[in-house]
C-alpha cells in the first residue's frame, strides 16, 4: 500500500502569462503505516502534492505509483483510489451539504455502491473514530460548531475507509482546544487503525508531537524529509522558509549556549523537561 | 476545468489598451457592437477584422487566450445558425427530407455567426484589459447622466463590481468543493441527465451556503467600513482622460468611418 511520488512537476496556467510552477521534481516514498507530517509555508505546494495522490491534479510530467501501478494510465480505476487514498480538504466543512450528520456521512460509502446497512455502519464507525457524540447524528450540519462540523467532514471521508488518509490544514481556524482535540483524535485512530496517515501543516508546534517523519516544502521543493529531530537542527534554514521549529528548541538550544548540558535534540515538551531534570540530578 | 472559461475575465499584463481609460473602451466597444450590424456584405467585414487584429496585437492577450473563452459560445452559436438556416423563407438552396435551406437563409446564418463572434471577441477585449472595478468606474461616470432621472447609478454599479468581483471567487470555490466531493467518490460525469443533475446537489448546496456567507460578510464589512451609498463619496483615482484616451478616440472613430466609407461604396 504504498505510494510512490516519482519526479513530478506540476505547473499551474501552463500557457497563460501567470504560470506558476507549483512542484518542482519531487521524489517521495510513503511506506505503509507511516506518520508523516508535511509542512511548508502558504503556497509552497504542499496542497497541491497531496491533490496528486489520489489524482485530483495530473503532473505536468512524471509520475505516481499506488502499489507499484502507475496511477496516470489511462485504465486505471480513479474512483478506487480516491476511496483507498482519502483526502480532507482545507475547511472541509465547506463541503457538507445533508439534511442531517448521518446522511451527509453516508455519501462517501455510498458513492462506493455499497449496500444501505454497510454504509450505514462505515458512517457510523467514522462518527465514532472522529468522537462525536450520537445526540448530534441527526441534527442538521450546519448548526454545529466549527469543531464538530470539522469532525463530520473528516469522518465524511473516513467513511470511506481509506488505507491512506491525508488531511489539509486540519486544524486551521480553530481554537487551541479544538486544534488539540483533532490531532489527538487522529493520532488516536492512527494507533488503533495503523493507517499510513499525512497530516498538512504551517506549524510544527502542531505536527512535532505526533509524527514519525517530516517533510518540509519550499517554493514547491522538497527541502528535507526526515524523523523531526534531524529536521529541527536546521531550525535556523527553517525560520528562513518562514517555518518555526517547535519553541522548545529554541529554548533548548538558548539553554545550551548559556552553558547548560541540555539535549537540543528534545522536540517536545515532556523530552525538554525530563532533559532537564536528569541535567540537574547529575 | 472550470478555470478554463475566459469569458469576462482581465488578463493582467501591460498594454496601452490596458492603461487606456475604462471610459474609452466602453464608448468603443458599445459602439463596435452598433458598427458590426451596419456591415451588410462580406467584404464590408474586412474592416472589423483588421480593426480587431489591431487591437489585439496591441493589447498584448494571447490570441489563444481568447478563442480559449469562445468555447463557450459554440453551443449559442450553434443553435442561432441552425434556427436561421432552416427557418428563413426565401430562394430554396437545397432541400432534404423536410428542411429546407434557402439562399436568404444560408447569408442570414452566416451574418449573425459573424456578427456574434465578432461581438463576443469585441467585448471580451474590453474585459480582458480593464479590471472589473476600472470597468464599473467607467460605467458610472458615462451613467451619470441618468441620476437626473432617479437612475441609481452609484448603486447599480456598485451591485455590477460586486457581482463581478464575485465570479473568479465563486469560480475556485466551485472548484475546490467539486474536488473535495470527488475525493469522497462523487461523479460529476457519467449517467442520464437527471442522474448528472442530482449529482450537482452535493456542488450547488455548499456553492450556494459559501456564497451567501461570503455576501454576509462583504455586507458587514462595508457597513464597518461606513458604507452609505453614493452620496458624497469621492474617489482616490478619479477618472481623468489623457491624450493617449483622445488617440483611443480617434483610432475608433476612424475605424467608424471607414466601416461606414466601406458600407457606402461597396454595394453588391
Amino acid at each position: 500500500m504504498s505510494i510512490i511520488v516519482d519526479h513530478v512537476n506540476y505547473i499551474y496556467g501552463a500557457d497563460t502569462a501567470l504560470k506558476v510552477e507549483a512542484l518542482k521534481d519531487i521524489n517521495l516514498n510513503i511506506p505503509d503505516g507511516q506518520f508523516i507530517g508535511l509542512i511548508g509555508h502558504t503556497g509552497s505546494g504542499k496542497s497541491t502534492l497531496v491533490q496528486h495522490l489520489n489524482g485530483l491534479l495530473k503532473p505536468t510530467s512524471g509520475a505516481i505509483y499506488f502499489n507499484g501501478q502507475d496511477i496516470g494510465d489511462k485504465d486505471y480505476n480513479l474512483k478506487t483510489l480516491r476511496s483507498k487514498v482519502g483526502l480532507v480538504f482545507q475547511y472541509p466543512e465547506h463541503q457538507l451539504f445533508e439534511i442531517d450528520v448521518f446522511s451527509d456521512v453516508c455519501f462517501g460509502p455510498k458513492n462506493l455502491g455499497l449496500d444501505k446497512k454497510e454504509v450505514e455502519i462505515r458512517a457510523y464507525t467514522a462518527l465514532k473514530q472522529v468522537g462525536l457524540e450520537d445526540e448530534y447524528f441527526y441534527q442538521s450540519p450546519f448548526e454545529l460548531s466549527g469543531g464538530q462540523k470539522r469532525r463530520v467532514a473528516i469522518a465524511g471521508v473516513l467513511a470511506m475507509n481509506p488505507d491512506i488518509l491525508i488531511l489539509d490544514e486540519p486544524t486551521a481556524g480553530l481554537d487551541p482546544k479544538g486544534r488539540d482535540d483533532i490531532l489527538d483524535q487522529i493520532a488516536r485512530l492512527r494507533q488503533e487503525t495503523g493507517k499510513t496517515i499525512v497530516l498538512v501543516s504551517h506549524s510544527m508546534e502542531d505536527v512535532a508531537k505526533y509524527v514519525d517523519r517530516l517533510i518540509v516544502m519550499n517554493k514547491g521543493k522538497v527541502i528535507y524529509d526526515d524523523v523531526p529531530r534531524e529536521v529541527f537542527r536546521h531550525f535556523k534554514e527553517l525560520e528562513e522558509m518562514g517555518l518555526a521549529a517547535p519553541q522548545v528548541t529554541y529554548i533548548m538550544n538558548e539553554l545550551k549556549s548559556q552553558g547548560l548540558q541540555v539535549d537540543t535534540m528534545a522536540t517536545t515538551i515532556e523530552e525538554a523537561k525530563k532533559s532537564i531534570l536528569a541535567m540537574f540530578q547529575k | 476545468m472550470l478555470r478554463d472559461i475566459t469569458l469576462g475575465q482581465y488578463y493582467q499584463t501591460e498594454s496601452v489598451i490596458h492603461r487606456m481609460d475604462p471610459r474609452v473602451k466602453l464608448v468603443g466597444t458599445i459602439g463596435f457592437i452598433i458598427s458590426l450590424f451596419l456591415i451588410k456584405n462580406y467584404i464590408g467585414y474586412v474592416v472589423p477584422v483588421a480593426f480587431l487584429a489591431l487591437v489585439i496585437k496591441t493589447s498584448n492577450v494571447p490570441f489563444k487566450f481568447m478563442v480559449k473563452g469562445m468555447k463557450a459560445i459554440v453551443f449559442l452559436l450553434l443553435i442561432t445558425m441552425t434556427f436561421n438556416l432552416f427557418l428563413t423563407q426565401g430562394d430554396p438552396l437545397v432541400t432534404f427530407w423536410k428542411l429546407t435551406i434557402t439562399k436568404e437563409g444560408f447569408e442570414l446564418a452566416t451574418f449573425m455567426a459573424l456578427r456574434l463572434i465578432f461581438l463576443i471577441i469585441g467585448s471580451s477585449i474590453m474585459t480582458l484589459t480593464t479590471t472589473p472595478n476600472n470597468l464599473t468606474d467607467g460605467m458610472e461616470s458615462l451613467m451619470k447622466p441618468l441620476k437626473v432621472i432617479k437612475v441609481p447609478v452609484h448603486e447599480v454599479s456598485m451591485m455590477m463590481s460586486i457581482a463581478l468581483r464575485f465570479i473568479p471567487i465563486l469560480l475556485e470555490e466551485t472548484d475546490k468543493i467539486m474536488k473535495a466531493q470527488i475525493a469522497r467518490g462523487a461523479d460529476f460525469e457519467s449517467g442520464n441527465l437527471i442522474k448528472k443533475a442530482k449529482s450537482l446537489i452535493p456542488l450547488l448546496v455548499p456553492l450556494f451556503i459559501s456564497a451567501f456567507r461570503r455576501a454576509n460578510d462583504l455586507a458587514m464589512a462595508m457597513e464597518a467600513r461606513c458604507y452609505r451609498g453614493g452620496e458624497g463619496r469621492t474617489k482616490m483615482k478619479p477618472l481623468i482622460y489623457k491624450k493617449r484616451d483622445f488617440m483611443g478616440y480617434l483610432v475608433f472613430f476612424l475605424y467608424l468611418v471607414v466601416t461606414i466609407m466601406v458600407g457606402i461604396v461597396i454595394k453588391f
